[in-house]
């Protein structure tokens, strides 16, 4: 789970990162993408480092979701729905705690949608396009606003999975010990802030007009 | 103080249960919450009923005997054990809901009494030191850290009451087993079994069906010896060391 998640976590950033390139225009944003296909040549084929980057990416995912699930199936014949409190009252835990088994699948959703719309684009709201730029562009004009929505609603749930779970995977790598868990706190919601704000500015700055 | 109870009934194991709902009057602040079981048992003795079956022994808050799940917070709203709970903690009127710790691996055995015959088991699995035998060995033979002193004694404080796993939205004892494993961890003479004696633990608790540990912190919020949440943290750095050594 916390390997797996590391994983992701990194991704995300590198992810980010190339979102970002929309502010310096189509040709940066698209050149990026197109350096991707390129990346390790000549000693890989074409789109070789992307496709095995995808096959890490996919384990990561299944493997991640695996552990879920079984700690999911663990909690519930640990504490049956039978002998659930009556009244249960929240002492400590943080709200992103609370929201990691839904928001997690909120997010794999998510994901599904978000891979047929821009990547393979077989969902293709404002006109399909060889453009990674012009798919973006189309795709979160104000007319598509739930696409939009969806979009923020899925970028909050990775905000919230991210604070709780890089915490946690830290614990269970062994490094949170009590001195260092102040800066371990701050960096897990400094990380999660700074991934939903980068990928919130993208869409919104399409729909806002600021960037076609 | 008038309190309105409202208390788990379970006659058996194999009985359904169901909260019934008791009276109070003339309850006194200065009770402990166990006094004022006592009291209520004592009401329901003259009436001919059933008395409530709770846990308790020392009433000094040292033992780890009692433990009840009050108004959803385990051990109530002190952080402290629910004997050492007082009825000042609450307020006149209130209506109090107490049910018993909730896991697989602790069965209502009747009322409020849980069977932790679980946690025993965790620790006969690998919360032990061998000792040689022979003459004692002088007290200075054995140098330990200061800190390293303190850390050990902080876990091992740990009564195995059970309210972390109570707490825990997992049903986990995860912090009871990371309490025992830092503390016999942290002292020379919990070196030889340290690498098996993680794996045993660990082993040992997912097969009494506890829950995982997703690291939430709810145990350590309500342990009333206050173990420290980072004894998990330690427990997973001795597992991975022992499981990338192959022992186990």
């Amino acid at each position: 789970m916390a390997v797996t998640g590391a994983i992701l976590v990194l991704y995300l950033i590198v992810h980010m990162y190339g979102n970002l390139k929309v502010f310096s225009g189509q040709e940066a944003f698209d050149g990026y993408a197109h350096g991707l296909r390129e990346l390790g040549e000549p000693l890989l084929p074409e789109s070789g480092f992307l496709w095995l980057f995808r096959l890490v990416l996919l384990a990561s995912v299944l493997i991640h979701i695996y552990a879920a699930v079984s700690l999911w199936l663990r909690a519930r014949r640990a504490r049956p729905a039978s002998q659930r409190y009556q009244v249960k009252k929240r002492v400590h835990r943080t709200y992103a705690s609370y929201t990691m088994r839904w928001g997690g699948v909120l997010i794999a959703l998510f994901v599904i949608f978000h891979v047929l719309h821009l990547a393979v684009n077989v969902i293709s709201p404002g006109g399909a396009s060889d453009s990674p730029y012009e798919r973006l562009v189309n795709g979160f004009q104000p007319q598509f606003w739930f696409v939009t929505l969806f979009y923020i609603a899925a970028v909050i749930a990775v905000g919230f999975h991210l604070r709780h779970g890089i915490w946690s995977g830290l614990a269970t790598l062994g490094v949170n010990q009590a001195n260092r868990q102040p800066v371990l706190n701050t960096v897990a919601t400094g990380i999660a802030l700074i991934v939903t704000v980068g990928f919130l500015l993208p869409p919104l700055a399409v729909t806002f007009g600021l960037v076609s | 103080m008038n309190i309105t109870l409202r208390v788990w009934r379970q006659k058996g194991r194999d009985d359904e249960g169901r909260m019934v709902t008791y009276k109070l009057t003339d309850v006194s602040p200065d009770m402990s919450f166990l006094e004022m079981l006592d009291v209520l048992n004592e009401k329901l003795t003259l009436e001919g009923e059933e008395p409530v079956a709770f846990d308790h022994d020392c009433r000094e808050g040292i033992c780890g005997a009692c433990g009840v799940v009050i108004d959803g917070e385990a051990h109530g709203p002190e952080r402290t054990t629910t004997c050492q709970l007082h009825m000042r903690s609450f307020n006149d009127g209130d209506t109090i809901t107490v049910e018993p710790w909730r896991a697989s691996a602790f069965p209502v055995v009747k009322d409020l009494v849980v069977d932790r015959g679980a946690f025993d088991r965790i620790i006969q699995a690998g919360g032990y030191v061998s000792a040689p035998t022979g003459t004692a060995p002088d007290a200075h033979a054995n140098p330990i850290p200061k800190p390293d002193a303190d850390r050990a004694f902080d876990a091992a404080t740990c009564i195995g009451c059970g309210a972390c796993v109570a707490a825990c939205p997992n049903a986990s004892s995860m912090l009871f087993t990371a309490a025992k494993v830092t503390h016999l961890g942290m002292l020379p003479q919990g070196q030889p079994e340290r690498a098996s004696r993680v794996v045993q633990m660990v082993n040992q608790q997912d097969a009494e069906d506890f829950g995982g540990c997703t690291n939430i912190g709810e145990c350590a919020a309500v342990c009333p010896k206050g173990i420290p949440l980072d004894t998990i943290s330690q427990l997973n750095q001795d597992l991975l060391g022992s499981l990338s050594k192959g022992i186990g």
